[in-house]
């Protein structure tokens, strides 16, 4: 697919906007389960590596694209699942852990 | 488009703005664990909606389904396996890790892509963010694998300088200028994207191996706010506007918490970063 490089602009601005209006007064007891949210958020790059890799072509475009893939997926399902567990220690009451494991 | 791409379309608008929502409720203790299902489901989701639209478009080979399939299973086992066995106090330098690996995937999805690319079909408007894309996430890549080993005391913790390191940063600034330029020129030619991305993957740890220990987690989230911006850049190379907004919307807040981190500390960004340089006033960011 492609876009119009305006409209792709236009996008990234706004997200950026978004971006800094998110993050309002945090505690810091939350900094770092925040930080690592926010890194699982950017492996939405395995999206990327997917589409990259059904147009992917020969042994080493393959390889470059099994690679990217595999990052990509390590970043999203570890990410949400250490996220998950660092906001666990926040849980001070015991309440029914029914939601267990937040990745795919 | 088809029925069935358009509908996956707004699929992933529905994914991206739940993405923005889990984020958000992840500011109070009171939501945070909500926020990151949230946050999980639509990545699901978005993932999921992949797979169809590949599968709907049908150029995919079966070697290609293979390899799609293995990769994710490979890199979800080892991301589950890291992410419930580590120790709880080990857990910044994992995140690094899995921050590193973004990265890396944003590097290769871009490499990737310029070289399955036809000549004639690769304007500035792709080489610009393709060369932005590997230059941020070759960065942050080896970064981010330093800083990890700092904070596991693979690499001592104390600030390492060396002499000329102010030189060598100069000098490899002077190399990304010229090989962003070079591969604007020749967008299919694989020296450029060579010589960007090696120059990139030394400046990582040129960058990192100067600061302080104490310091690393603040520059984990300024590393994280970087991959977030590469992988915004890797959205413009595939004309993808998912990644484009889930990219800006983690680089900006990733900016905005590093600077929350570095106040909570009483230290101020630019002092982190250039840490073991004393009084140095050179800029280091991303070229």
């Amino acid at each position: 697919m492609t876009l119009d490089l305006l409209t792709a602009v236009t996008v990234f601005v706004l997200g950026i906007l978004v971006g800094f209006e998110v993050i309002s007064k945090v505690p810091a007891t939350l900094h770092t389960p925040l930080m690592s949210g926010a890194n699982s958020i950017h492996g939405i790059v395995v999206i990327g590596a997917m589409l990259i890799t059904a147009t992917a072509d020969g042994p080493f475009g393959y390889v470059l694209a099994f690679v990217a893939v595999a990052f990509g997926a390590m970043n999203v399902v570890g990410g949400y699942v250490v996220t998950d567990r660092m906001l666990h220690m926040f849980r001070a009451k015991p309440t029914v852990p029914s939601a267990k494991g937040g990745a795919s | 488009m088809t029925v069935t791409e358009t509908v996956i379309r707004y699929v992933f608008l529905a994914a991206a703005a739940c993405l923005v929502l889990g984020l958000h409720l992840m500011n109070s203790p009171a939501t945070a664990r909500r926020g990151n299902l949230v946050s999980a489901a639509a990545m699901s989701v978005a993932i999921v909606a992949t797979g169809v639209l590949i599968a709907e478009k049908g150029a995919i080979t079966t070697t290609g389904w293979v390899v799609l399939l293995s990769g994710l299973a490979v890199g979800s086992l080892a991301g589950l396996y890291f992410a419930r066995t580590v120790a709880m106090t080990a857990m910044p330098q994992l995140v690094s890790l899995f921050n590193a690996v973004g990265g890396g995937a944003a590097v290769l999805l871009a490499v990737e892509h310029l070289r399955q690319a036809d000549a004639g079909h690769v304007t500035a408007a792709v080489s610009i963010p393709a060369g932005l894309d590997v230059l941020i996430g070759a960065v942050t890549f080896t970064g981010s694998l330093v800083a990890a080993g700092k904070l596991q005391g693979l690499i001592p913790g104390r600030p390492l300088v060396f002499p000329g390191a102010r030189l060598v940063n100069a000098g490899l600034g002077v190399v990304f200028a010229g090989s962003v330029v070079w591969l604007v020129l020749a967008p299919l030619h694989p020296a450029p994207m060579l010589v960007l991305a090696a120059a990139a993957l030394v400046f990582g740890v040129t960058m990192v191996l100067p600061i302080g220990g104490a310091d690393m987690p603040v520059v984990i989230s300024l590393l994280n706010a970087f991959t977030g911006t590469a992988v915004a850049m890797a959205g413009f190379v595939l004309g993808e506007t998912t990644l484009i907004v889930a990219g800006a919307l983690v680089g900006a807040s990733g900016a905005i918490l590093t600077k929350l981190m570095a106040d909570a500390m009483n230290r101020s960004i630019g002092n982190i970063i250039v840490g073991g340089f004393g009084t140095g006033d050179e800029q280091a960011g991303p070229g």
